[in-house]
């Protein structure tokens, strides 16, 4: 029987993602305590917190990189995490998972570009081998991405020969080229030296302002959180503390914890 | 006892013949030991339990015992079972196993070099596990391995002359065989030695041109400053 709490298909509309109930744990860690958020389409939402609140790992959930532990994750109205059978959810198959995932796309803090291969074939392999696109087209997209990213003059670069912040505007294009509707931003200027994080803000930037992308940004820069973001969500222990739009959080954080963790963090900078 | 070059050019027509059954024995014995190893790295990664510890433990089973053993088992006592095999088929059978468990041991070293990050990026691209071996992983792990392959190829042929215990025709036997016809051993066991010489040297070298071929072809750009 399907359980009313986890419908087979979601009825609102505009819902990109959702997490209903959502637990993780690592032994005996959890890692994320019954999480529930809703993010809609073309929502622009930041997630900040201490270290170990989880937040990451919500990326890497909805990435599919990590299986969760209870609760159902939706994207697109269709659960991601689990999958129809007879009628009720089950766990979904890695066949099911590769089906949905498409739907989404990742850029990593550490760029995780391949790296015996030139910008541009980075920017082709998977459209190519995935999305069975022509090699024409797939390098005409790529040419397109590489060029708003700024860095159609390095497409035959590998990645060694590139500083870190044009590997990262690189793997944001790779990321695009699947035409992704949610993408995932994890701490991607951590990696990154002081001086080419602001060529990276603004890619995000223009990404945000004119793709129709639902995007969620796990990241230390509260600065650009603050002035990108359509909701900031505060994670602690594993639980959202506090979320709403930047100006609440940043402006009159009603929570402790928030309050307590956006001093120290704007103390340090 | 005194070097005899006559003697040396008498029996050189017969060493040289047995070096080619060398290079045949370590050849044909690398290449099985190649498929072998990727065998069993197969077999432990598999996500079957059963199956992924009982090629674990075969392989630690085959490491811990030495290959002149080995040999002598399949080749001696593989007939009391029913199992009768040429010295040749025994041979090859025994290196494949014995260094099938290195290799795959140095596959799985190559695969462990290529960063968690790579296999996480494949999958957030939504390539199948297919191509993330054939594109992403391998042409990674691929260079990592090489070197390690290629000192099982002159460890291999540097363990032909045990083969000689079972009767193989390579070199060892053959000197051997002289010094049983002849008494005199200096010329023939010297010229093995010295023909191995003249071999892993220059193996040696051109593996290590290999690996940096192999690297550059597959794009992996090596940083020198």
């Amino acid at each position: 029987m399907s359980d009313p709490q986890f419908p087979l298909r979601l009825a609102e509309d505009g819902v990109m993602v959702r997490f209903s109930k959502v637990t993780k744990r690592y032994g005996d860690l959890t890692v994320l305590d019954n999480l529930d958020l809703d993010v809609t389409a073309n929502e622009m939402v930041s997630i900040i917190g201490p270290s170990g609140s989880g937040k990451t790992t919500v990326l890497r959930m909805l990435m599919t990189l990590e299986r969760i532990d209870e609760g159902v994750i939706y994207v697109d109205g269709d659960p991601l995490s689990h999958m129809e059978r007879d009628g009720a959810l089950e766990p979904a198959s890695e066949k099911y998972l590769r089906s949905h995932r498409s739907k989404i796309g990742m850029v990593f803090q550490q760029f995780n570009l391949f790296p015996h291969m030139t910008a541009l074939e980075n920017c082709i392999e998977a459209p190519i081998t995935v999305l069975r696109l022509d090699r024409a087209e797939a390098e005409q997209r790529a040419l397109d991405l590489l060029g708003m990213v700024g860095l159609l003059d390095k497409k035959d670069e590998h990645p060694s020969r590139l500083s870190g912040g044009q590997q990262q505007r690189v793997a944001i294009a790779r990321a695009l080229a699947m035409r992704p509707k949610v993408m995932l931003l994890d701490e991607v200027t951590s990696a990154l030296d002081p001086e080419v994080i602001g060529e990276v803000l603004n890619v995000i930037r223009a990404l945000n302002s004119e793709h129709n992308l639902t995007m969620l940004m796990v990241t230390h820069q509260m600065g650009f959180a603050r002035e990108i973001s359509d909701r900031v969500c505060f994670f602690y222990e594993g639980r959202i503390a506090e979320q709403g739009p930047p100006e609440q959080i940043f402006g009159e954080p009603q929570n402790g914890r928030t309050r307590q963790f956006l001093s120290a963090v704007l103390d340090a900078t | 006892m005194e070097w005899r070059w006559d003697f040396t050019f008498e029996i050189l027509p017969r060493m040289l013949w047995a070096t080619l059954n060398t290079l045949l024995a370590a050849g044909v014995g690398y290449a099985i030991a190649l498929v072998i190893g990727l065998v069993f790295l197969l077999g432990q990664r598999t996500p079957y339990s059963v199956l992924n510890r009982a090629v674990r433990e075969c392989v630690e089973f085959i490491r811990s015992t030495p290959l002149l053993v080995q040999l002598f088992f399949v080749y001696f006592v593989g007939p009391q079972f029913g199992i009768e095999l040429s010295a040749w088929v025994a041979a090859m059978i025994t290196i494949g196993l014995h260094y099938g468990t290195y290799l795959s041991e140095v596959y799985r070293g190559g695969l462990e070099a290529v960063p968690r990050g790579q296999w996480e990026a494949c999958r957030a691209l939504n390539m199948s596990t297919a191509r993330t071996y054939s594109r992403i992983v391998i042409p990674q792990a691929l260079p990592a391995s090489l070197p390690g392959m290629g000192n099982y190829l002159v460890g291999i042929f540097k363990d032909t002359p045990m083969l000689s215990t079972i009767g193989v025709a390579e070199l060892m036997h053959t000197a051997n065989a002289l010094g049983a016809e002849t008494y005199r051993y200096l010329e023939p066991y010297s010229m093995v030695g010295f023909l191995f010489l003249i071999i892993s040297i220059p193996t040696a070298a051109w593996l290590r041109r290999f690996e940096a071929w192999v690297s550059r072809s597959l794009g992996i750009v090596e940083r020198r400053h």
